[in-house]
């Protein structure tokens, strides 16, 4: 177990360094960052001044090395839009895309596993057919035109829920959060549900194919025939077996959900990382990119290596004849 | 020409597609959709990029069958006085060109990659399929908003404006390769092995050869599904692009343009302006999906 983790996080740090250089490699080569911070009146003396503090004289891995130490204590640099440390702009947008991914990951789960349970187990009942057909709508439709629709409907016609923003948010400490008041649960309805739509049918299409394939199997069969009540089958034997590709598919999908979060956002204007991002990409604002970058594949490689000890959780197979490595 | 007509009319892949109704419903919408962008300049009623046709009295127009709405506009006109119908053919032109655009790029890069790794094995395979690992970990959306932003932050704004095609293409392209990479090679490692391969091995056939005229007929079977496939979900990447407004420049709009331009005048209560866009994206991508889905069922031996 302990040798399983250490090789896991070696596998991982890897990859973070390509993307580190790959962020580096953006900072450093595209656009100028000096002409950008200079405006248009300056000396040849404030040039090589500010040269020299942003450290661009130095030779490459110099510049990598200063790069990667403070990437690893949250420094990025300012950014060229909005001349501030993007360590405080990514904090203070970090809470409501974490909310509103939360939000939607829990959505998703909650609809999605049961609506699966049933399809799979009431394979031809009218309600499974309609759960199937509203799962291809789902994955057909992208995402912004959900988010449309939803508004178009639910606020501009009936006039329930807010179109956009995130209403009032109460500060815990550095954290502002939008679930103590009214008008903030209001406002996470609508793109909560148009994020984790998608999640929500996916999850709902990979529960049924694994009940479907778990019920045909000899111990479903041997449970039923000892009398076990159905709800003990279903749940505790069929279910519990299809929690592998489960557990795979969404951990893997909360990257995902972070990724769409910036369409979500747009759409909403919902004030989070996502919405940052896309104005730093509008606006070639490189240190938000890349320190986005990098956040991003954290959450990615973290996210990987928990599916990998959940399995170890979910699966005593695993725990037993690995000796290290592999899954 | 008519023993190959006959060929396919008497083939496995006929039979299933007549034995499917959604998919023949799917294949109208889908020829629907590709020959009226194709034919945008010769039947679309109007053109919505001649300035001297617009009338901006004519802005705003409802949809033909609403009270205020206008025979000339049958689904209404945007803020400009565009016919929307118009709009949409010229838009699915762009969406149209850039998702087959996207995907042909790449097929050929995953493809020649794929086969590479396959065929040559060792210290290539191990790097490419690392690279294909990690890129497959992200989003393909996100790899492709990051190529679109590099390029957009490296080239001058006047230069990107022109080539925001191409680098939408490429973005699109490079963000989904893996998946063809991966089919490819996976074919490909079961192919070297068959004798057929040993045997012009045998006769001194150089490497590129045997990749290029033994091997690679072999393995495109599946590559089609996956492009087929891929180009929905290429056309839906260009549309999300776009709507984010770091897609195709606004002066050839796509659909996904159109959709963002319409969202602004949606609590203004005209909703036809994003909607109808909207409607055509759906029908297109829903369209080239369920065939999708039908060829790799109809291709897929087992099944039958």
């Amino acid at each position: 177990m302990f040798a399983f983790v250490i090789n896991r996080i070696l596998q991982a740090i890897p990859v973070m360094l390509t993307v580190a250089l790959i962020s580096f490699a953006m900072f450093a080569y595209v656009g100028d960052p000096v002409a950008i911070m200079l405006g248009q009146d300056f000396t040849e003396a404030q040039r090589d001044a500010l040269v020299r503090d942003l450290g661009l004289d130095q030779p490459f891995w110099v510049q990598f090395w200063e790069f990667v130490t403070n990437a690893a204590q949250g420094q990025f640099g300012l950014s060229y839009r909005l001349s501030r440390p993007v360590a405080e702009l990514i904090s203070e947008r970090a809470p409501a895309t974490l909310e509103l991914a939360f939000c939607a990951a829990a959505l998703a789960l909650v609809v999605g596993v049961p609506m699966g349970v049933y399809t799979g187990l009431y394979r031809h009942s009218w309600l499974s057919r309609f759960f199937l057909t509203f799962s291809l709508i789902g994955v057909s439709l992208p995402t912004f035109l959900i988010g449309i629709l939803l508004i178009l409907f639910f606020a501009v016609q009936l006039g329930w829920l807010p179109s956009f923003g995130r209403g009032d948010t109460v500060q815990l400490g550095w954290w502002s959060t939008g679930f103590l008041t009214w008008s903030g649960v209001k406002a996470l309805i609508l793109p909560a549900i148009t994020l984790g739509l998608f999640q929500l049918t996916l999850i709902m299409r990979l529960v049924r194919a694994e009940m479907l394939e778990v019920l045909r199997t000899d111990y479903i069969k041997f449970a039923r025939a000892r009398g076990l009540p159905n709800r003990a089958v279903h749940f505790g034997h069929a279910l519990k077996n299809t929690m592998v590709p489960v557990i795979t598919i969404v951990g893997l999908q909360l990257g995902a959900i972070i990724a769409f979060a910036i369409v979500t956002e747009t759409v909403f204007q919902w004030p989070g990382m996502g919405l940052l991002f896309i104005q730093s990409v509008g606006a070639a604002d490189i240190p938000v990119m890349s320190a986005y970058l990098m956040l991003i594949a954290l959450v990615f490689v973290s996210i990987n290596l928990i599916v990998d000890l959940l399995y170890y959780a979910v699966d005593p197979r695993l725990r037993i004849g690995r000796g290290q490595g592999g899954h | 020409m008519s023993a190959a007509v006959q060929r396919f009319f008497g083939s496995d892949l006929w039979w299933s597609f007549t034995r499917s109704p959604i998919t023949m419903v799917s294949a109208i919408v889908a020829a629907i959709c590709i020959l009226g962008a194709l034919f945008a300049p010769v039947i679309a009623p109007h053109n919505p990029f001649d300035l001297a046709s617009l009338n901006l009295s004519d802005a705003f127009k409802p949809p033909a069958w609403h009270e205020d709405g206008a025979r000339e506009y049958a689904l209404g006109t945007d803020d400009q006085g565009r016919d929307v119908l118009s709009a949409i053919m010229y838009g699915a032109r762009v969406s149209l060109l850039v998702g087959l655009s996207a995907t042909a790029f790449a097929t050929l890069l995953g493809v020649s990659l794929g086969l590479l790794a396959g065929y040559l094995g060792g210290a290539v395979d191990g790097l490419l399929m690392r690279i294909c690992d990690v890129q497959l970990t992200f989003p393909s959306i996100l790899v492709a908003l990051l190529v679109d932003g590099v390029v957009r932050a490296a080239l001058p704004r006047e230069a990107h404006d022109q080539i925001a095609l191409f680098v939408v293409i490429f973005a699109i392209g490079i963000s989904e390769w893996p998946k063809f990479a991966r089919t490819v090679r996976g074919s490909t490692l079961v192919e070297r092995n068959k004798e057929y391969v040993q045997a012009a091995r045998v006769i001194g056939v150089p490497r590129l050869r045997i990749m290029v005229s033994h091997v690679l007929p072999n393995v495109l079977g599946p590559v089609l599904v996956v492009a087929t496939l891929n180009l929905g979900l290429a056309i839906l990447a260009e549309a999300t692009l776009s709507f984010l407004g770091v897609g195709v420049p606004p002066t050839q709009p796509s659909l996904g343009t159109l959709i963002r331009i319409g969202n602004d005048f949606l609590f203004s209560g005209e909703w036809w302006i994003t909607i109808f866009p909207g409607v055509a994206l759906i029908a297109m991508v829903l369209s080239v999906n369920l065939l999708g889905d039908w060829l790799r069922d109809a291709l897929n031996p087992k099944l039958r």
